[in-house]
C-alpha cells in the first residue's frame, strides 16, 4: 500500500528518528511511504488555546495534501483526535459544503500509526526485537478519543525480548496537556510527579507511549531527576530489529 | 443587574491560588486519598448498572428538552407549585434572591436559619448576606459545618470538607464547641456534630434548602441527602425557603427515575441516597407550614443562549468530574476562587459571571476528558472548555498580548512549507547561546515554565524533512551509479 505520511509538526522538528522509525517499519513491511514536504501543522496547538480561527487555514492545508491519499499515517494520537474531534464541526461552521465534504470523505482514510497496523493491515507481530524492560503509557487522546484500548500492547506484546511492565493509573493524565504544560507549570509539575512515582515503580527501562509529546515532558521530568529511564515512541521499539542489537 | 458569584471577582487566578495548596502537603495526601476511595466506590456500582450508558443518554437528552422548553417548564412549575399552597419567587442574580430570602426570614420573625447543604447559596453568598441583615445561619451537613465553625473555604462540591482529615476536625470542633476532651475516633466527632445540631434543629423556625431537582408537573421540590439533616431541616421548621437554580426543573415525576439512578452512584458511589426526601407544598399538621421557592438565574440565562455552552446546564453536581480530575487532585477544589471548583467549576463560574472574571478556569485543564468519561449527563466539558477559550481569546485578550502575538506568528510559519522550514533552519540556529551539552539551560518567558522542572533537549542537528530530502537524494546518486 501507498502510506501518505503526516509527521505533525513537532516530530518533524524535535523527534525525527521517530519518522524514520515509521518509514523503516512501514518500508520492512512491505509499503511505500509518501512525505509530502508541503505538510506543516495540523492544528492542534492554536484550536485547543482558543486560536480557533487560526487553526482553520490547517485544516484546509490538511484537506488539499491529502484528500486523494489511500491512507495517512499519523505518529501521533493527540493531532489525530484534532482532526477527528474537531475537524468536521470547523468545517460545517464554514458553510463550505465542498469542504465538508472532503473532510468527511478523508478522516476514514486517517490513521493512527497502530491503528494502521492493526486494523488497516491487521497485522500485530511486526517482526521487531527489543529486550528491554518496557512500560506503557496510555496517552488521553489515544484512550479517550481515539479509544485504541489495548491495539499498543498487541503490538508490543509480539515484540520479541521485550519485557512489559503494566504502568499503574495507566488511565491517569501525565500532566502535558498542549499549552497546559507551561501555562500551568506548577499544577503540570505536579501531575508529572505523581506520573513518574508510577514509572518508577515500574522499574522499566524505557517508557513508551503513541505520542511524543508526552513523552517529552515524562522524559523532561526523569532526566531532571537523573532517574535513568529513557522513553521511546512505539514505532521506534517497532522498528527495532535484531541487527540493530548487534554492536557496531 | 449584577451578577455575582460569591469569591469569583476577588479570586487570584488559578495558577496562583495553586501555588500554597500544591505545597500544603496535609491537604494534598488528604484529597488524593478521599477521591481515590470515592473514585473505587463509584467504579463499583457503575459497573454493576447494566444500562449505564442508555441512562446517561436518556438524561442528557431530557436535559436538552428542558433547557429548549425552560420557560414553559418554569411556568409549570410555578403553576403546580402555587396551586398546592407553596409560593414561587423569580431572583435575576444574587443580590436579588438573597434580599428575598432575607425578607422572608424576617417576615415571619426570624433572626436565625438552620440550613441544608445548598451549592445555590454558596453561589450567592448567602450566609454572609443573611449575616448583615442580623440573621445568623446554621449550617447542618456535617462537613459544611467543618468549614462553617473553621472558617474555611469548600474544596468540593459534594464534600466540602474533603481536604480535612479526621485530626483536623477534631481540633476544629475541640475549639468551637468547647470540647477539651474531645476524642479523635468518628463516632467521636459525629456525636459531638449531633448533639450542637439537635438543639438547632429543636429550636430554629426557618429552614433553607437548595434543590437537586424541581418536578415541573408537580411542583415538587426533590432532595437527596447521607445525614438526615436535610430530613430535619425540611420537616422540623414552620417555615421552609428553597433557592434553586432554574436549570433544576425536570419535566415529570417519571423522569426522577432517570437521575436517582444517576446522582448517588455518580457523587458518592452508592447505589441510592439514604434519605431522598419529595415534597410538594404544604400540608396541615405535616411539615413546615409556609414554603417558598426562589428561582434563580443569576447568569444562567446568558449560558443558556450560547449553543455551544448551554450543555453546562445539565450539571446536576455530582462532583464524579472532580474525583476524576487529575488537576483538582493536586489542587484540590481551593484553587477555583468559587465554591463551584473542578472541571465543572471551570466552565460554570467564568460562563455565569459572563466571562468577566476567572479567565484562567478555562485553562485550568490538560482536557484529558476524565470528566467527560464520568459524567452522568453527558457534559462534553473538554469541548466547553476549548469553546470557552476561545472566548477568553476573542474578547479578553488584545491584540498585543505576547501570547497572541506568539500564537499569530506560529499561525502565518504554519501557513507556508518555506516559513515553516526557515523557521526549523532559524531554532536550530538562535538556540546556540542557550544550549549547553546538547540541553537547554533555563529559556525565558513562557518557555522557562518548561525547563523550571523538566529537562528540555536541544533541537536535532537534522529535521526529519531534511532526512527525508538527503535519503531521496542518495537514493538517485546510488540509482544513477
Amino acid at each position: 500500500m501507498r502510506v501518505s505520511l503526516f509527521i505533525t509538526c513537532y516530530n518533524d522538528t524535535l523527534f525525527p528518528a521517530t519518522g524514520q522509525a515509521v518509514v523503516r517499519l512501514l518500508e520492512r513491511l512491505g509499503h511505500t511511504v509518501d512525505f509530502n514536504p508541503e505538510q506543516t501543522c495540523c492544528g492542534q496547538m492554536h484550536y485547543n488555546t482558543g486560536y480557533q480561527q487560526e487553526a482553520l487555514p490547517l485544516l484546509r492545508r490538511f484537506v488539499r495534501i491529502y484528500r486523494d491519499a489511500e491512507a495517512v499515517c499519523v505518529p501521533s494520537s493527540s493531532c489525530v483526535a484534532m482532526m477527528r474531534d474537531h475537524y468536521p464541526k470547523m468545517a460545517a461552521e464554514q458553510n463550505d459544503a465542498g469542504l465538508a465534504r472532503a473532510v468527511d470523505e478523508l478522516l476514514p482514510r486517517v490513521y493512527e500509526l497502530t491503528e494502521l497496523l492493526v486494523h488497516r493491515f491487521g497485522l500485530e507481530d511486526v517482526g521487531a526485537y527489543f529486550p528491554h524492560r518496557v512500560t506503557y503509557h496510555a496517552s488521553c487522546h489515544s484512550q479517550r478519543s481515539l479509544h485504541l484500548g489495548d491495539l499498543p500492547l498487541r503490538l508490543l506484546r509480539k515484540v520479541r525480548g521485550i519485557e512489559l511492565v503494566d504502568l499503574p493509573n495507566i488511565d491517569r493524565c501525565c500532566g502535558f496537556g498542549g499549552t497546559f504544560a507551561v501555562k500551568m507549570g506548577d499544577v503540570s509539575a505536579a501531575m508529572l510527579a505523581e506520573k513518574m512515582r508510577d514509572v518508577e515503580n515500574t522499574r522499566a527501562e524505557v517508557v513508551t507511549a503513541v505520542d511524543n509529546s508526552c513523552l517529552m515532558h515524562i522524559f523532561g521530568g526523569l532526566h531532571r531527576q537523573r532517574a535513568g529511564v529513557e522513553t521511546a515512541h512505539i514505532a521506534e521499539i517497532l522498528a527495532a530489529t535484531e541487527s540493530d542489537e548487534v554492536p557496531a | 443587574m449584577t451578577i455575582r458569584v460569591a469569591e469569583s471577582a476577588q479570586a487570584p487566578s488559578f495558577q496562583k491560588a495553586a501555588l500554597p495548596l500544591l505545597e500544603d502537603a496535609q491537604l494534598r495526601r488528604n484529597v488524593r486519598h478521599a477521591t481515590d476511595v470515592i473514585q473505587l466506590k463509584r467504579a463499583q456500582v457503575v459497573a454493576e448498572t447494566v444500562d449505564w450508558q442508555e441512562l446517561r443518554t436518556t438524561a442528557s437528552d431530557t436535559k436538552a428538552h428542558t433547557l429548549r422548553y425552560l420557560d414553559h417548564y418554569l411556568l409549570q412549575f410555578e403553576k403546580a407549585c402555587t396551586a398546592a399552597g407553596g409560593q414561587v419567587h423569580w431572583a435575576a442574580d444574587a443580590d436579588d434572591a438573597n434580599r428575598i430570602v432575607a425578607d422572608l426570614v424576617r417576615g415571619y420573625g426570624g433572626n436565625e436559619v438552620i440550613k441544608i447543604k445548598t451549592m445555590t447559596s454558596d453561589e450567592t453568598g448567602l450566609n454572609e448576606a443573611l449575616e448583615h441583615e442580623g440573621i445568623r445561619a446554621h449550617e447542618t451537613d456535617l462537613a459544611e459545618l467543618i468549614i462553617q465553625l473553621g472558617r474555611d473555604r469548600p474544596s468540593h462540591i459534594v464534600a466540602p470538607a474533603l481536604h480535612k482529615n479526621r485530626s483536623q476536625v477534631r481540633e476544629i470542633f475541640r475549639e468551637t464547641m468547647h470540647l477539651p476532651d474531645l476524642g479523635d475516633r468518628p463516632e467521636d466527632l459525629t456525636a459531638a456534630a449531633r448533639r450542637y445540631l439537635r438543639e438547632k434543629f429543636l429550636r430554629v423556625k426557618v429552614g433553607i434548602c437548595g434543590a437537586n431537582f424541581l418536578v415541573a408537573e408537580t411542583g415538587s421540590v426533590c432532595i437527596v441527602e447521607s445525614e438526615g439533616n436535610g430530613r430535619m431541616c425540611l420537616t422540623m421548621p414552620e417555615v421552609l425557603i428553597s433557592l434553586a437554580g432554574i436549570e433544576k426543573v425536570i419535566p415529570s415525576f417519571q423522569d426522577l427515575e432517570v437521575f436517582l439512578q444517576l446522582l448517588p452512584r455518580s457523587a458518592t458511589g452508592e447505589r441510592m441516597n439514604p434519605y431522598n426526601s419529595l415534597w410538594t407544598g404544604v400540608h396541615a399538621n405535616d411539615g413546615p407550614k409556609h414554603f417558598h421557592v426562589v428561582l434563580l438565574d443569576n447568569g444562567r440565562t446568558s449560558v443558556l443562549a450560547d449553543a455551544e455552552a448551554r450543555q453546562t446546564l445539565h450539571c446536576i453536581r455530582c462532583a464524579a468530574c472532580l474525583n476524576a480530575c487529575p488537576v483538582y487532585r493536586q489542587t484540590s477544589g481551593l484553587a477555583y476562587g468559587s465554591s463551584y471548583s473542578g472541571p465543572i467549576g471551570a466552565i460554570v463560574t467564568p460562563q455565569l459571571l459572563n466571562m468577566e472574571h476567572g479567565q484562567s478556569l478555562p485553562y485550568a485543564s490538560s482536557l484529558c476528558g476524565a470528566c467527560y468519561e464520568v459524567c452522568p449527563v453527558k457534559i462534553d466539558i473538554p469541548e466547553v472548555l476549548i469553546h470557552l477559550r476561545g472566548r477568553v481569546v476573542r474578547e479578553q485578550k488584545s491584540a498585543l498580548d505576547a501570547e497572541a502575538l506568539a500564537m499569530k506568528m506560529a499561525a502565518a510559519i504554519f501557513a507556508s512549507r518555506r516559513r515553516f522550514e526557515a523557521a526549523q533552519r532559524l531554532g536550530r540556529l538562535a538556540q546556540g547561546p542557550l544550549v549547553r551539552k546538547g540541553w537547554f539551560g533555563n529559556l525565558p518567558g513562557l518557555l522557562g515554565n518548561w525547563t523550571r522542572v523538566r529537562d528540555l533537549r536541544a533541537l536535532p542537528p537534522q529535521t526529519f524533512r531534511e532526512w527525508w530530502k538527503q535519503r531521496a537524494k542518495n537514493a538517485e546518486r546510488s540509482g544513477h551509479a
